[in-house]
């Protein structure tokens, strides 16, 4: 399996977990499981090739041209990480079976997580920057998705919109890095990159390169000042959190700062900012963590302090530091990822996640009680377990730096008391919740999960003990590996062992210790008489507050953007459209002027001009009526649309007459349906006319004329120069030579260009969807809502022999009886027609189009006549479905050229004689043709049932006025 | 074509000229909305029957198609529009 391969992997696991049937758990988390597993071992079997400092490269060129070729490339630091990445991955999977109840949709989860795996793979396998970016914004946006997955409650969404757009603004700020980066060593190429620190390190861009890039990595990887967007990430169900917050996400931003650390660190600039941040995220974060109730949020917390401390590692601008943070990277992930599955469990089997109602747990849950036990221990840094070895490490280089003499002094008790923070809040969530009384209160009854949900916790705590006990020999080869690219190819002197003799280092870590029990004691009996229950002085830092208001500030000065620059009203904005383009126009016939051209003219007959003043005057009179008699104008306009069919039929061009003629029909139905909705406009005896509105009238007017004129007089230029470089005779030799058929404006639109044809009807398609979807909220204004006026009050004046003239009900065997029955006749005659134009249309007029729309109208008909209830108590019409099974029809017909080895979309026509019907000329296009067909029957139909369904839906009325209701 | 045909197709058409100008009248004029709605639907009704003498004269049939398409539907339009005068709404 070659690299891409591994990296398409989890993606085509995602559309598989995605079709596969929503609550199906076991299957899904096999499926996700396995295609984890599977990527974890591949992944593991490119040991050997990177173990040396080799590195694996890959590269598929996209576009040249431009430097921009799709490279991955994996050493020994992208290998570590992508080991995490899919064997936590594939943990989560197994205990997601088991935590994730039978009612959530998991195909949707488990369709998330594999994208995101696949999407941190990208990140950590890309071997360019651009390409890097690119994976990076994609695990913004999938992160979204899985922190927002129970999007029913509000923490959820809220969070996901967090942490979304903290992310995003700091993967655009990235991206803006990257390309100054980019511009200063020429390449985006990441080994070019990687072998010019020096050149990178002494450009006058430097500063600007390394804060883009720097607050890139400190948003995703939640470092003050944008840690606040996690703990509200914990609104994610736990699986999702156990895998974004140990192993993957948030680790991004530290892979990021590794990742470059061989080009930008070694300065001032590197130094200040990142350990400034790292050190103030470390002690915030540990600080905060403490007071928290919620076990999750502990955990949250405890994830800032400790990225904070290895973003402070890798600030530290020494390559011994630098090793320190990438072995902190692999315990971080592994404790922590147990501690969430942990506190996971907790939550699973008692229902509540509240430190202070929780209590002596170990009694009913004694393996998850162990387990957590030691997790907790790792994280605090205790030592034998692999947390110890990494902050010993970090203890050692907070010591024996030298730097500025306040970092030389404040660095160690800085570290000595962020390490008493990390013991008072693992024994917060290690000792308190197991041991003591058993709480008696609890939501469920607490018990052991079921084996398999322990087993990951079981793996990762086996994990942290052995390497714990033994480094060298179990982790010390991978961390070798894994540092080795990161400091730049040369390792520092270093042991991985347990005990360093007794020295500050030691001295340090026993005094968090100790300083940690004490803390706790002290801190627990102040909670336990209700002091110290919140964060004391942090409190009132809030970050989310911060952030909304922000967010709200941004989205007012949008909007009085907006209101500056754009207008609502239609009146204005033609005017402007109209404007621009007749200015376009003019600026563009001083350089091309307007002349005529010198083609032979017809003579006009008398029966075409009369034609055409008809056709005048009912265009004249549409616009004229159309802003108080709507239904007048609708007529007017029926008048004008025969008139221009009659003028396609005169011109020889019987398509288009054909399909005008329908199109008309449908129109009318489609403007009379929304006529209902209107709302009654009429004209206002009281209103003045003042001078204004005839000034604007009058430059209306004179806009309408100078268009209108304009057009005309272009078509006019148009058709009187001969056009050498016409196109129409291509088609003309060719459509029945090469097309199989004399029509060659159906030739052209099933077979020369049957390719814009289908991406028509897909467009024609996913517009009557969206039609539908729209309607389905749709809220007719105030004083449309009521029945109309013709059914609520029966003039006096009517004189009628019905029982009940207007009462509603079943119109077919009502008043409407004879009309219902004449529409009722006409469908099968119908059917005959547009089976006669569609079958013909190859040679002659005609084709799927018309024969779509005359059954869509005949099945209209019913509808009116017959009304919504009656139509479709008998009749199973499904449009939705028409429209499927004719782009099916329609791109299988194209596909099967491409089976039998001709390009997608070219037809043959077969000719064969029946007995009986004679000759049978029969092209594929027609199987073409007859899906265009089902996907213009089926779009018509939704289109228009859809308006009318609103007639029969309940409506709800709008929301009332807030001045009408004060008063 | 024999000039007793030419002749009366000429003549035909000429009186569907007065009849679609006359119908035009009602259709601007009104002035009522069914009246207009009723000019409508005879002025489809004259453009079936030019077509179909059209025909005639040029002896083609794609005129008959069109007259055909006209006769089938040119009544859906006009009855949904006396429809929606007579309840206010064209789909219940």
């Amino acid at each position: 399996m070659s690299l891409f391969a591994l990296l398409l992997l989890p993606f085509a696991g995602s559309l598989l977990t995605a079709v596969l049937p929503t609550r199906a758990r076991t299957a899904l988390a096999a499926c996700a499981g396995l295609v984890a597993a599977v990527a974890a071992a591949r992944v593991v079997s490119l040991y050997p090739q990177i173990r040396d400092g080799g590195v694996i490269r890959e590269t598929v060129s996209w576009v040249p041209s431009l430097g921009l070729d799709l490279t991955l490339r994996v050493d020994g630091f992208a290998w570590m990480f992508a080991l995490l990445v899919t064997v936590i991955g594939a943990l989560v999977c197994l205990y997601a079976r088991y935590y994730m109840s039978p009612d959530d949709p998991v195909a949707r989860f488990y369709a998330f997580f594999l994208a995101f795996m696949g999407a941190m793979l990208g990140v950590v396998f890309s071997g360019n920057l651009v390409q890097l970016v690119v994976f990076w914004e994609l695990t913004s946006v999938v992160s979204f998705l899985l922190i927002g997955y129970w999007h029913h409650h509000v923490d959820a969404r809220r969070g996901a919109r967090m942490a979304l757009t903290v992310t995003g603004a700091g993967g655009l700020a990235l991206l803006g890095g990257v390309l100054v980066l980019g511009h200063i060593v020429g390449s985006y190429d990441l080994d070019v990159v990687l072998g010019s620190g020096a050149l990178i390190r002494s450009h006058a861009l430097y500063p600007v390169a390394l804060v883009l890039v720097v607050v890139g990595a400190l948003t995703k990887s939640a470092q003050f000042p944008f840690h606040f967007w996690l703990p509200r990430a914990m609104a994610a169900p736990t699986p999702v959190s156990a895998y974004l917050h140990s192993a993957t996400m948030v680790k991004a931003g530290v892979f990021l700062l590794a990742r470059l650390w061989p080009v930008l660190s070694g300065t001032e600039w590197w130094f200040w900012l990142l350990c400034g941040a790292g050190a103030s995220t470390l002690l915030l974060g540990a600080f905060i963590a403490m007071f928290q109730n919620d076990l999750k949020r502990v955990l949250a917390f405890s994830t800032i302090s400790h990225l904070g401390l290895i973003t402070l590692l890798f600030g530290l601008n020494s390559p011994l530091a630098a090793v320190a943070g990438v072995f902190h990277i692999m315990n971080h992930a592994t404790f922590k990822a147990s501690l969430f599955m942990a506190a996971g469990i907790v939550d699973h089997e008692t229902g509540t996640r509240d430190i202070r109602r929780l209590n002596g747990l170990m009694r009913s849950m004694p393996r998850t009680g162990t387990l957590a036990l030691v997790a907790s221990g790792a994280m605090a840094g205790v030592p034998l377990l692999n947390g110890f070895l990494s902050k010993e490490m970090f203890f050692a280089e907070a010591v024996f730096l030298t730097a500025h003499p306040t970092v030389e002094v404040g660095l160690p008790l800085l570290a000595t008391l962020a390490g008493v923070f990390a013991v008072v809040y693992s024994l917060r969530f290690g000792y308190e919740i197991f041991f003591g009384e058993p709480s008696t209160d609890l939501p469920r009854h607490p018990e052991e999960p079921p084996g398999w949900m322990l087993k990951p916790v079981e793996l990762l705590v086996v994990a942290c003990l052995v390497v714990g006990v033994a480094p060298s020999i179990s982790i010390g080869p991978l961390l070798a590996a894994a540092a080795r690219p990161v400091v730049g190819g040369d390792l520092p002197e270093y042991h991985l062992a347990v005990w360093h003799g007794f020295g500050a280092p030691l001295v340090m870590s026993l005094l968090a210790i100790v300083g940690g029990v004490v803390g706790y004691l002290w801190l627990r009996s102040h909670q336990r008489s209700g002091r110290l229950n919140e964060t004391p002085f942090f409190e009132r830092f809030n970050g989310r507050r911060l952030f909304e208001s922000g967010l709200v500030t941004a989205t007012r000065l949008a909007r009085r953007a907006l209101r500056l620059v754009s207008s609502r009203r239609l009146q204005a904005q033609m005017f402007t459209i109209i404007g621009v383009a007749i200015l376009l126009a003019l600026l563009a016939a001083r350089g091309v002027p307007l002349v005529w051209g010198d083609r032979e003219r017809l003579p006009a007959s008398h029966e075409f001009v009369l034609l055409w003043v008809i056709g005048m005057v009912c265009a004249v009179g549409a616009a004229v009526m159309a802003k108080f008699h709507r239904l007048v104008a609708t007529t007017l306009m029926g008048g004008a649309g025969l008139v221009t069919a009659l003028t396609f039929l005169w011109f020889s061009a019987p398509d288009l007459a054909l399909t005008q003629l329908v199109v008309e029909v449908v129109t009318t139905i489609l403007f009379l349906l929304g006529l209902r909705w209107l709302p009654m406009r009429l004209h206002d005896p009281s209103r003045r006319t003042t001078m204004r509105d005839r000034v604007r009238r009058g430059r209306d007017l004179l806009l309408a004329v100078g268009a209108g004129a304009g057009l005309a007089a272009l078509s006019y230029a148009l058709l009187t120069r001969p056009a050498p470089q016409s196109i129409s005779p291509f088609f003309l030799d060719r459509a029945l030579p090469e097309g199989g058929g004399t029509n060659v404006v159906n030739v052209m639109l099933v077979d020369f260009r049957a390719f814009d044809t289908i991406g028509e009807i897909t467009v024609l398609g996913a517009v009557a969807l969206t039609v539908y979807a729209l309607l389905r909220r749709f809220r007719p204004p105030a004083e449309s809502i009521g029945r109309p006026q013709q059914q609520r009050v029966l003039p006096s004046d009517v004189v009628t022999d019905l029982v009940k003239p207007r009462a509603t009900g079943e119109r077919a065997g009502g008043y409407m009886m004879v009309p219902a029955t004449i529409a009722r006749l006409l469908l099968p005659f119908s059917f005959v027609v547009a089976a006669h134009f569609l079958l013909r249309g190859h040679n002659e007029p005609g084709g799927g189009f018309v024969a779509g729309l005359v059954v869509a109208i005949a099945y209209l008909t019913q509808y009116v006549f017959s009304g919504t209830r009656w139509a479709e108590g008998r009749a199973h019409l499904l449009p939705p479905r028409w429209i499927a099974v004719g782009l099916l029809l329609a791109a299988t017909t194209g596909l099967g050229a491409v089976a039998v080895g001709y390009p997608f979309l070219t037809s043959h026509t077969a000719h064969f004689t029946l007995p009986l019907v004679g000759e049978v000329h029969l092209p594929s296009a027609m199987f073409f043709d007859l899906g265009v067909f089902a996907v213009v029957v089926g779009a018509t139909l939704l289109i228009l049932t859809a308006l009318a369904h609103q007639s029969i839906r309940a409506h709800r009325p709008p929301a009332p006025n807030k001045r009408t209701e004060a008063s | 074509m024999s000039p007793l045909l030419s002749g009366a197709i000429v003549f035909t058409l000429g009186c569907y000229a007065v009849a679609s100008v006359l119908v035009l009248v009602r259709l601007v004029r009104g002035p009522r909305a069914q009246d207009r709605v009723f000019a409508l639907d005879l002025l489809y009704f004259h453009a079936m029957l030019v077509m179909l003498v059209l025909g005639i004269r040029h002896q083609s049939d794609v005129y008959f198609e069109a007259a055909l398409l006209i006769a089938l539907f040119s009544f859906v339009s006009s009855s949904a529009m006396a429809k929606f005068i007579l309840r206010g709404e064209v789909i219940e």
